[in-house]
């Protein structure tokens, strides 16, 4: 299928993400925070699908619109929001932030100006069903077995927070 | 793209790794039963290990018989290697974890801490060290030390009421965290030079760029190699990345201290050697006078920490950080010289024998410290085991034999790892190296002669007998006897050795030697 308006929904997921982080580090209440912040995932999202990166974009919404969010919320909910509002900020690190976020820019355009060569010249077009199950093929055949090593670690994990948490076992 | 499962799972495959689905599915099982057992029966877990054990040694002695059909020693679509040097660690591994469950039990008891998931973590961890010493694909080689390593922070601090095993484990986790980050940051660097994640693929483009450079390797690769090195060298704690391991090894329970500094360690020189002999070999040129320098570095700082300790586990800590300085030498030795070369295979052969006895007489030291362990003791400094001789006649003299094994003295089995690394060092005309490493042992013999000191001629402070336990005691016979017989008899472990590594000549692995 042809894309349509491509150029339009980019800035506009652009835009959205861009404000979402604006919102993230003005907001004084931190729930208002973490809710732009998944503005920001999910637009990202948006952006990889248009790059026909489903599997990226559906793996942006479950692990970091998803999981992380929930772990963010769970820290948000033992911290007394009404009493952090009315604090004062007592590191006031705006200027080093400020000088970081300009050298981080000034990089990204030095790349981008200077490193014309190392990106390709023509526009790559991904075919659209192969992403997912190219990562299929390669999970579930070529790194099979340490697919399942890896779901070992996940068990050890789990086995070694119950160990060292729980009170009586 | 609809591919055959059977293409990704043969029988060979089944064949290869039967040895860790067994031990998993035991690990798994002892879980279960663990829920079943009442608080005085809890040792029969320690007999599921066992079993498991020797189930999966027997499946190890299978492949072991299958290995002359297979056509290549690469097996699950070139993630595993399986030739007879995987063998030989297979076998170091369950030995080592078989002694290490003998001395856990009585010691559990007395800690009051006895429950099933200590051997179940026990056998994940060799479920580990198997895929590190197996692997030949990147992945499965970090994800194999991953599983070691995690299960191993759990057991250092299982002794969850002990401050000094809550403090060790943190430290270790958090250490042992950043160096696996620093390594896994080498090898996506590796991956990003050569496009693959197969150890084999990655020393063919290195060799390719090394070429194409005349020799001289770009900085992108220099800093792969820093920092795949730097995480190598933590694990097997080299200076300067040892800081964790006198800690980890004082806090850890001391029946775990002896698995660490033996079983852990020995993957961590698998997994070493797969990297760096397998993989980097054509960067050798860098990564030799780096290795000099840590080797040095390890044996005098070691050495010379480990003359004022005066608790037993940080000695012998630092003693095992010096035994990694020695160890270091034979790599060098074999790095140095052109593929075939008999230095190579003398090098290689010092590090091997060296591991075995290794896993050994310090396992043997380990368990006499666990066996100190008693209701109102601690056991782990030097007073307590001051009198030994005449608490436990036996036990004493078997921990002379392994101190003066871990000096080296000749008619004990610490005497060959030296030799053949000597050997090697001096056949690859090292010969500075070789002297100094002959002075630190020399050197190492006063700290191990202080403990024996403290057992034969110093009164003991409680003069009741020592209880040893009957797993203990099989634990020490089994030490103390391959101890003594290594250094008398040799030839029939040698011979286990050469055999290991017969299958450096054959084609498959010698293409990427050169």
């Amino acid at each position: 299928m042809q894309p349509v308006a491509t150029t339009f929904f980019f800035y506009l997921l652009a835009g959205l993400a861009v404000l979402g982080g604006v919102l993230v580090i003005t907001r004084r209440n931190a729930v208002h925070s973490a809710l732009a912040l998944i503005l920001t995932l999910l637009s990202l999202a948006g952006l990889y699908l248009m790059l026909y990166a489903p599997f990226v974009a559906g793996v942006q919404i479950i692990l970091y619109a998803g999981g992380i969010m929930v772990l963010f919320l769970f820290v948000i909910m033992l911290v007394s929001i009404e009493k952090s509002q009315k604090e004062e900020q007592f590191n006031k690190l705006w200027l080093v932030g400020l000088l970081a976020a300009i050298a981080l820019g000034g990089l990204f355009i030095g790349v981008y100006v200077k490193g014309k060569a190392l990106f390709p010249e023509a526009k790559v077009v991904l075919e659209e069903g192969n992403n997912t199950q190219g990562i299929a093929d390669y999970l579930y055949g070529h790194y099979l077995f340490t697919f399942e090593i890896a779901s070992l670690l996940l068990l050890v994990a789990i086995i070694g927070a119950v160990v060292m948490a729980k009170k009586r076992i | 793209m609809i591919s055959n499962f059977s293409q990704f799972f043969t029988l060979a495959d089944y064949a290869m790794v039967l040895p860790i689905i067994l031990l998993t599915l035991f690990a798994l099982g002892i879980l279960l039963i663990d829920l079943m057992v009442p608080a005085e029966w809890k040792w029969s877990n320690a007999v599921t290990a066992l079993i498991g054990i020797a189930f999966a040694a027997g499946a190890v002695c299978k492949a072991q018989q299958n290995l002359r059909l297979m056509e290549s020693p690469f097996v699950l679509s070139g993630s595993m290697i399986f030739d007879r040097i995987t063998i030989y660690f297979f076998y170091l591994f369950l030995a080592g974890a078989a002694v290490a469950i003998l001395t856990s039990v009585h010691y559990l008891e007395v800690e009051h801490e006895h429950r099933g998931e200590y051997y179940s973590l026990m056998l994940f961890s060799v479920v580990g060290m198997m895929c590190m010493a197996a692997g030949y694909d990147i992945v499965l080689i970090f994800i194999g030390l991953e599983l070691m390593a995690i299960s191993t922070y759990v057991l250092v601090g299982f002794l969850r009421r002990d401050r000094r095993s809550n403090e060790a484990a943190l430290k270790y986790l958090l250490l042992g965290a950043f160096s696996s980050g620093i390594f896994a940051y080498g090898l996506s660097l590796f991956y990003g030079l050569s496009g693959t994640t197969n150890l084999g693929g990655i020393g063919q483009a290195l060799a390719r760029h090394m070429e194409a450079n005349q020799g001289h390797p770009s900085p992108v690769a220099v800093l792969a190699l820093l920092t795949t090195a730097t995480g190598l060298l933590f694990k097997i704690a080299a200076v300067p990345f040892h800081q964790w391991a006198p800690d980890a090894y004082e806090g850890a329970p001391t029946s775990i201290t002896g698995f660490m500094s033996v079983a852990v360690k020995a993957a961590g020189w698998a997994m070493l050697l797969r990297v760096l002999v397998w993989g980097l070999y054509p960067l050798r040129s860098v990564y030799v006078p780096l290795l000099i320098f840590v080797s040095i570095a390890t044996m005098t700082a070691a050495n010379f920490a480990a003359l004022t300790q005066s608790n037993l586990k940080r000695l012998l800590a630092y003693s095992s950080i010096a035994h990694v300085g020695y160890m270091l030498l034979g790599l060098i030795a074999l790095a140095s010289v052109q593929y075939p070369a008999p230095a190579f295979f003398d090098g290689l052969k010092g590090i091997l024998i060296y591991l075995l006895v290794y896993t050994f007489m310090n396992l043997g030291a380990f368990a006499v410290i666990t066996s100190l362990r008693n209701k109102d003791v601690i056991g782990d400094e030097l007073d307590d085991i001051a009198g030994l001789f005449q608490r436990a006649p036996v036990a004493a003299v078997m921990m002379l034999a392994f101190l003066l094994s871990l000096a080296g003295i000749p008619p004990l089995a610490g005497f060959y790892g030296k030799y053949f690394i000597f050997l090697s060092l001096i056949e690859s005309q090292h010969y500075i190296l070789a002297a100094l490493g002959v002075a630190y042992s020399v050197f190492g013999l006063y700290y191990y002669l202080k403990i024996a000191n403290a057992m034969f001629m110093r009164p003991a402070l409680d003069q009741e007998r020592l209880p040893i336990s009957f797993g203990m005691k099989t634990a020490l016979g089994i030490s103390a006897l391959l101890t003594v017989f290594i250094g008398v008899y040799p030839e029939p472990f040698i011979r286990a050795v050469n055999w290991s590594l017969g299958i450096v000549h054959s084609g498959a692995v010698a293409e990427l030697m050169r």
